[in-house]
């Protein structure tokens, strides 16, 4: 099939042409945001092998779905409405091919590459905009727990004394001390019905009573919201009733409080169940709301929780904080209803209303892996492989051609071409170049002239035997086949595993070793033999063979 | 033309009882360093945080250590790295009281500590990490997954394309890789990262490569020598491979030199566990996957080497009549 020189040239022709067309710089476009905050788009010149996280800088996430706030009833469902909703979110945040993918059942690989605000990038990701209606509590479930608590945390007490020497406490202690000196009056210097003195009924500080609504100094809120996740603590509180803090301060003169609610553990709705948001100025109080729209079942769910509750303060949690003071439910209410911001502005509605719609996470997303890696050591990584690489070549080829001369010499173009469809096969099947596989690359440099080896060596022991020139490069070729074929074959083998097992970086490796593998088949077995054809074409008296 | 081992006639075989000497010494070396020092498996694999980063001043490390439990961070390890002015900190243990499967409350107690001793802004981060233990747990299993389904579709295929015994025979060899390189990075303390596992499983392949190539041959002179001894036929082989083992290895080390050298940081282990495979890939083909081979068509006499058994079986009834004339 493969008979004729010419037919071998157009073969291999075809072969470079295509790579060298997977390999030329192309003009990509970034879609960027510019520093006025708007998109734009920004036309760059590169060659298009994607580089990985660990070579052009960038964070890589994975999320998985926090079941400890509430239990996911749906979570493929939930997984796959987080999805879509992080894609639409990324967009507006502006990131050139962003990875945004299931992993497995559970999780969600995001992988931003050239990011320079890791933190903002994450706060984007992760807003769950996690919306929720809750009622408040009206047994007094928290006044009624809070002394056990304080003799729980005295009889516990003893060992957060005691702990006050390990490095832990201090921070305790510490804010503690600035409790002190900040409020003075409500800390108490013993653990003595510590709880009880810090939390205080909102009539304390001569507002409306409201049910399940307590006032905390913002001075002692870490203490506060440290001691309560205590698990001695927690374990005392009724399981039909949870406590939320409030998304801000209040501010009572010079005074300020946080608020500490106590609410039903089952949300009446949640934002799962939105389908809009809007924002909107409250013509009567000139205010920022928003108003939301639901579906139908969440319209149903909701008309049902409001109308049996009527009278009743009902507190919109917006990621497991309470958003201003609860409001009373006037009447039942179905599908629409609305959010009311009190003083914030109408810039930080159109926002809360933009991830509401865009972004209401079904469920809480919470980051069980995270790597970043700056754009600087990314491009030193890439600067030290490719060092690192062009040394590797140079001793290849001085061994081939040293030992094995012009046949060495046809070795190292069928490498030079060999590194060439490795990279341009990469770039067509559209593999990630990452760390890893930049060393694979360059190991199987090294490696890739095995083939060679093999047959240039079969050629040799043929040669010994008295056999011709041409017969043996023909039986040097027919002969080595097989142990190149088994022992690459059992290589790919272990890489598909590698590649199948593997995450990230181990990944590309695996691929990169794949794709080397079977272009050191085509370079050692087929350009090679050309080569080789061509030459004894050239020359068919040729008796002794440079090798 | 210059030629190395060119016609070489070492008896390999003959001393293989010498060389399980020193696979029973290494292994048992091996064993004590992996008692003593363990594996130092790194945070993607055990869950924590790494924060890789550049200051514009020297640092106090021990200010940082303070700050660090200060912040609930205990026991971080903190690692210089060039200069002064790079560290590595790892905090294997999450914040205390922290869920340790939400990372985020580490890395930002971690961040938190930086802001506070080196003043928000007096440095740069190059690269951050922050995995549960969970996702490590995951990975550490994915890896063995790997290493040991790769057995099987190894066996699997080297019992499709020779027979079943050179297989086992590979696998063998393969599975004395595997431990003499683990001894290794115990023995130099590498930490085992998903890079060095990288390098574990492309020794794997290294190693497999190489004892095809020798099993090829005995392949091919069991076939032409029909009457030489198992023996004999495998140090034909051996030696008649040596050359190509010879260049082979040299351009891979060459490679594996360069990388070492001028790969940087991140690839240096994977280049220094890659070496040290070359050599243990290449005494197993020749020491442990030749002689078991040869052990097990011993016990169980197969096809492929009909005419060695044959000749074997010839030699002890010539033999048996000898002694009985």
């Amino acid at each position: 099939m493969f008979a004729t020189i010419r037919t071998r040239l157009i073969i291999i022709g075809l072969l470079v042409v295509a790579s060298v067309y997977f390999l030329f710089p192309r003009e990509t476009t970034l879609r960027e945001r510019g520093p006025d905050g708007v998109m734009r788009d920004v036309k760059v010149t590169q060659v298009p092998l994607k580089r990985g996280l660990d070579l052009q800088g960038g964070i890589h996430l994975e999320l998985e779905l926090d079941q400890s706030k509430q239990v996911s009833a749906d979570p493929k469902r939930d997984i796959d409405l987080a999805l879509t909703v992080l894609r639409k979110r990324i967009d507006e945040f502006g990131v050139t091919e962003p990875v945004i993918q299931k992993q497995g059942s559970d999780r969600i690989v995001v992988e931003l590459a050239g990011i320079t605000d890791p933190a903002r990038a994450k706060q984007i990701v992760q807003r769950s905009a996690f919306l929720e209606f809750r009622i408040t509590d009206r047994t007094g479930a928290l006044e009624k727990a809070l002394p056990a608590m304080d003799r729980a945390l005295r009889s516990a007490g003893v060992k957060i004394d005691t702990a006050a020497k390990a490095p832990r406490a201090p921070s305790a202690v510490e804010q503690l001390l600035k409790g002190d000196s900040a409020k003075g009056k409500d800390t108490t210097s013993t653990e003595a019905g510590e709880l009880s003195s810090l939390i205080q009924s909102t009539a304390a500080a001569g507002f409306a009573p409201m049910p399940g609504e307590y006032l905390v100094p913002a001075s002692a809120y870490p203490r506060v919201d440290s001691l309560l996740r205590l698990p001695e603590v927690a374990r005392l509180m009724p399981r039909n009733v949870v406590l939320r803090w409030s998304a801000a301060p209040l501010s009572v003169g010079v005074q300020s409080y946080q608020l500490l609610y106590a609410l039903e553990d089952r949300p009446i709705v949640t934002g799962s169940s939105l389908v809009d948001a809007q924002a909107q100025i409250d013509p009567l109080t000139s205010g920022a709301i928003v108003t939301f729209e639901l579906d139908r079942s969440g319209a149903r769910k909701f008309g049902e929780g409001t109308g049996k509750h009527v009278g009743d303060y009902m507190a919109i949690l917006l990621d497991d904080r309470v958003q201003g003071r609860p409001p009373v439910i006037q009447s039942r209410i179905d599908r629409r209803g609305q959010i009311t911001l009190g003083n914030k502005t109408i810039q930080e509605a159109q926002d809360l209303a933009l991830t509401l719609k865009a972004g209401a996470l079904p469920v809480p997303l919470k980051i069980v892996d995270e790597r970043q890696v700056s754009a600087s050591l990314g491009a030193d990584s890439i600067r030290d492989g490719i060092l690192a690489g062009l040394v590797g070549t140079a001793m290849v080829v001085l061994i081939m051609i040293g030992y094995y001369r012009l046949s060495g010499v046809l070795a190292v173009l069928a490498l030079g071409l060999y590194i060439l469809f490795t990279l341009g096969s990469l770039s067509m099947i559209d593999a990630t170049l990452t760390l890893p596989g930049l060393a694979g690359i360059v190991l199987s440099i090294g490696i890739a002239v095995d083939a060679n080896v093999l047959i240039f060596e079969r050629m040799r022991e043929e040669l010994a035997l008295g056999k011709t020139v041409r017969l043996s490069v023909d039986e040097g070729f027919k002969h080595a086949m097989n142990a190149i074929v088994d022992s690459n074959v059992s290589t790919v083998l272990t890489a598909l595993f590698l590649f199948q097992f593997g995450t990230g970086p181990v990944k590309g490796f695996a691929v990169t070793l794949i794709m080397g593998i079977i272009a050191s088949m085509i370079t050692a077995v087929f350009v090679t033999r050309t080569f080789y054809m061509i030459w004894l074409d050239r020359q068919p008296t040729m008796t002794k063979l440079s090798i | 033309m210059i030629r190395i081992f060119a016609n070489a006639n070492f008896d390999f075989i003959a001393v293989r009882r010498y060389a399980y000497g020193v696979t029973a010494v290494v292994l048992a070396a091996g064993l004590v360093f992996l008692l003593l020092n363990g594996l130092n498996y790194s945070i993607e694999f055990t869950g924590g945080t790494l924060i890789r980063l550049k200051t514009q001043k020297p640092v106090d490390v021990a200010a940082l250590r303070t700050g660090l439990d200060r912040q609930g961070v205990l026991g971080a390890e903190i690692q210089s790295f060039g200069g002064t002015d790079e560290f590595i900190i790892r905090a294997r243990v999450a914040k205390q009281g922290a869920d340790a499967d939400n990372t985020q409350v580490t890395a930002e107690a971690v961040r938190h500590a930086l802001d506070q001793v080196l003043g928000a802004g007096n440095y740069s981060t190059a690269q951050a990490e922050a995995v549960g233990p969970k996702v490590g747990g995951e990975l550490r299993q994915k890896a063995l997954l790997a290493i040991f389904y790769s057995f099987f579709a190894v066996l699997a295929y080297l019992a499709y394309r020779f027979e079943w015994r050179f297989g086992l025979a590979a696998v063998v060899a393969t599975a004395h890789d595997i431990l003499t390189t683990i001894a290794f990075i115990s023995f130099m303390k590498l930490e085992v990262s998903l890079v060095v596992v990288g390098a574990v499983l492309s020794m794997v392949g290294y190693s497999l490569n190489d004892t095809i190539i020798i099993f090829d041959r005995v392949r091919e002179n069991l076939h032409k020598y029909k009457r030489d001894h198992f023996s004999d036929i495998l140090n034909r082989s051996i030696n008649e491979t040596l050359p190509r083992s010879v260049l082979t290895h040299g351009t891979s080390l060459a490679t594996l030199l360069a990388l070492a050298i001028f790969g940087g940081e991140v690839i240096r282990p994977f280049a220094l566990v890659m070496f040290f495979g070359v050599f243990t890939g290449t005494f197993s083909s020749i020491y442990i996957a030749s002689p078991v081979l040869m052990a097990i068509e011993k016990r169980w006499p197969g096809a492929d080497a009909r005419g060695a058994r044959q000749v074997a079986a010839a030699g002890r009834r010539v033999q048996a009549q000898i002694v009985k004339s």
